[in-house]
């Protein structure tokens, strides 16, 4: 489903990603580790198409369509959808109001008739139930006064929402307790099936306890280090990055 | 300027026949000679079969423009104006405008358009000959009644209830004590400029009267949108609610209106007794001029309210998206004990427009109390002023002010500014102001962009949001028409 190739990006002069390769089938979660700094938060945002970041070598293939050709409002039509880390404020904007606006934008874009606001709150309340969240947050303004456990939820309300085919989780699990975990896993674990893949960016083995992998992948230096089963994940829970970095070096 | 000249030929060689204010009244259209003297003000007053105080009191305002300068410390920009060559009179039955459509310009089309506006309504507001004499003149933007008869039964309910709701000359004619009392009572005659000018030759408005203890049975508002309002150069409206009435007005369309009169000055004077509520609404979209600044409405308003009552309330919301130039300072005189004076603003300006606007708040009554909500919204290469005075009289004692002013910029070569005049003269008065100015943030449309909107539905959802705490003062059938006047005003700001 997403074929990276020798990608490398930068900020300014600084190089970030050094020539990642990574392929997601279609029906697979993947998961990304590694050490602060190593880029994970850069391969989102460039998968997405933030413009801070300059693409200097690579390609990105979505269904084979040349990512890296579209714009970003493009690349969520195709499909593709990313859980921030940090979730953005929209003061005065109404969260019921954004995803309806989102989700139809969506849908003109595959040619799918728009939802008119009786239908859309319909949709949403049925997802926000199965997410056991509650309704009042669609009331409420785009993140604004939300906790940080809330903004993490309502990423994930988004995308159960949106329903993308390919979605990219920047540590959604940071800083959670243990139920808003279990949210953000079931988010995922609901959209799970042939159609739909994911790349859950984390640092931690209890969100994969949840949401079990069909790879990980260790990300260092803007680089793939190693990848593996699941059970690479319980290795670095228990030996750290260090080990692993020191015989990479 | 509105006559052709075919027919102000016709009128002059009519006139040379001697005519003591040199006019033919037999012919079909009325015109005054450009200029402007106490003939030209004599025939106004004539024509109006105005009583004869009303016309000394327009020479009065007359007298008292002659001596003023045109003020010159806003921060706007325009080429000197010939009051001498401005007809001050003239109601001619036809337009001399486009002779069709296609002689209008494109952009304006394309913004009716996307307001969703009828063809034939497009026809009339901008101005095209004979479009507006194949059916009445109407604003409403949706056809969903028959507007005669409707517009008989708002007027039957609203007499059932006593209030009074008519063209204000019309309201000299049939209610002259009422009038000579409050007229110029807030706004005097020589009180600036523009508001002397508008004094001395004004030609139409609305006159609205709500006795005591009476709510208005509906808004005003919803009257207008089925019915004919012309909305002229030097309009004029005076609104009194007596004790415990209620109003709520609003002036204006979201359809963008084109004039041939470049000058507008309107004069709008608000009364309120002892817990009358008045609510005035105003939706401003005259032609901003092309996308190079050639053209568009020069307008100096002059809005004033007078909290006169204990407890009384006064709340302007304006939403001012036209106009190549906005001068306009909605405010309130709060005279009551524990009046309340509020003024809530969204004033965008795009390619070359500019607007200073903002508010007055003057506390005289103890316990009076004011909110100011400005958000200023700049694109293109315009400019975007707040200008507010917020005055506390020793009388005043424990008087609040709240003052918000947000402004917001998109691109790189419009401005902001803000400009508070805060003048206390009692220690235990309260004032507070709130000023921010930001960009519209990378963040934030990236975000939205990453959800599937494009950019130019991102800024719209970024910019109404920025405006909520305004749009929600606005009728609720206004609020969103307004909503979709803000993103049509923006279009082609980003990327």
């Amino acid at each position: 489903m997403l074929d990276i190739v020798g990608l490398t990006a930068s900020i300014g002069d600084k190089a970030i990603l050094n020539g990642i390769d990574l392929s997601v089938p279609a029906g697979e979660i993947h998961a990304i580790m590694g050490p602060n700094g190593s880029g994970k938060s850069t391969l989102g945002y460039v998968l997405a198409g933030r413009e801070d970041y300059t693409v200097t070598g690579g390609s990105v293939r979505f269904e084979n369509q040349d990512m890296l050709a579209m714009t970003p409002e493009a690349r969520a039509a195709a499909g593709l959808f990313l859980a921030f880390q940090a979730p953005i404020e929209l003061p005065g904007v109404n969260n019921a109001n954004f995803m309806r606006t989102a989700l139809n934008a969506i849908r003109r874009a595959h040619g799918e008739s728009e939802l008119d606001a009786v239908q859309f709150l319909k949709l949403a309340r049925a997802e926000m139930k199965r997410l056991s969240m509650d309704a009042e947050m669609l009331r409420r303004n785009v993140n604004v006064g939300f906790s940080g456990g809330e903004k993490k939820r309502n990423e994930v309300l988004q995308m159960a929402i949106l329903r993308p085919r390919f979605a990219v989780l920047d540590e959604t699990d940071s800083g959670l307790d243990i139920d808003a975990l279990k949210i953000v896993a079931d988010g995922v674990n609901s959209l799970r099936g042939p159609g739909f893949s994911a790349l859950v960016i984390t640092h931690h083995q209890r969100l994969l306890d949840h949401l079990v992998p069909n790879r990980v992948h260790v990300l260092a230096g803007g680089r793939i280090l190693r990848s593996g089963g699941p059970e690479l994940a319980k290795e670095l829970e228990k030996n750290g990055y260090g080990a692993m970095l020191a015989e990479a070096a | 300027m509105p006559a052709d000249n075919e027919t102000l030929d016709t009128v002059r060689s009519v006139t040379q026949s001697g005519y003591k204010w040199g006019f033919e009244t037999d012919i079909e259209m009325d015109v005054a000679p450009k200029g402007l003297s106490p003939d030209t003000i004599r025939l106004i007053s004539e024509r109006k079969e105005e009583p004869s105080w009303m016309l000394d009191w327009r020479l009065k305002a007359y007298a008292a423009w002659l001596q003023m300068e045109e003020p010159n410390w806003a921060r706007v920009d325009h080429p000197r104006i010939d009051y001498q060559d401005i007809h001050y009179y003239a109601a001619p039955k036809k337009k001399a405008g486009p002779k069709s459509l296609d002689e209008v310009d494109p952009e304006l089309l394309k913004m009716y358009e996307k307001l969703g506006i009828p063809l034939k309504e497009r026809a009339i507001l901008a101005g095209v000959e004979g479009a507006d004499q194949e059916q009445p003149r109407q604003i409403a933007v949706d056809a969903v009644f028959d507007s005669v008869s409707v517009a008989t039964t708002f007027q039957e309910t609203l007499l059932k209830a006593g209030v009074i709701f008519c063209p204000i000359s019309e309201a000299l004619r049939k209610y002259p004590d009422l009038m000579r009392q409050y007229i110029g009572s807030v706004v005097p005659v020589g009180d600036n400029f523009f508001a002397a000018l508008n004094s001395a030759v004004f030609t139409d408005g609305s006159f609205v009267f709500i006795p005591k203890g009476v709510r208005c049975p509906m808004e005003l508002s919803t009257y207008f949108r089925i019915n004919t309002r012309g909305t002229g150069q030097f309009e004029r409206t005076l609104i009194i609610a007596e004790a415990g009435a209620h109003v709520s007005y609003l002036e204006g369309c979201t359809a963008p209106q084109r004039d041939e009169n470049q000058l507008h000055a309107a004069v709008v004077e608000l009364v309120a007794m002892d817990d009358a509520t008045i609510k005035y609404s105003t939706v401003q979209n005259w032609y901003p001029g092309d996308a190079n600044g050639l053209g568009g409405i020069y307008n100096f308003v002059t809005k004033r309210g007078a909290c006169l009552g204990d407890r009384s309330k006064i709340s302007w919301t304006q939403v001012e998206t036209g106009s190549a130039i906005t001068w306009k300072y909605p405010s309130c005189v709060l005279h009551g004990v524990d009046s309340v004076g509020e003024f809530y603003s969204v004033a965008v300006t795009n390619n070359h427009q500019q607007a200073d606007t903002g508010t007055k708040m003057i506390h005289i009554g103890k316990g009076s109390r004011s909110t100011i909500i400005s958000k200023g919204i700049s694109a293109g290469h315009s400019n975007n002023t707040y200008r507010g005075l917020v005055k506390v009289l020793p009388s005043a004692s424990g008087a609040r002010n709240f003052t918000q002013c947000d402004s917001l910029l998109i691109g790189e070569d419009c401005g902001a500014h803000t400009v508070p005049y805060i003048e206390s003269r009692n220690r235990s008065a309260k004032i507070e102001h709130e000023a921010t100015t930001s960009k519209i943030n990378e963040d934030q449309l990236f975000y939205c962009r990453q959800r599937g909107l494009n950019e130019e539905d991102a800024v719209n959802l970024i910019v109404n949001g920025f405006c909520k705490e305004v749009l929600k003062e606005l009728p609720m059938e206004f609020a969103v028409e307004a909503q979709k006047l803000l993103a049509v005003s923006l279009e082609g700001s980003v990327g």
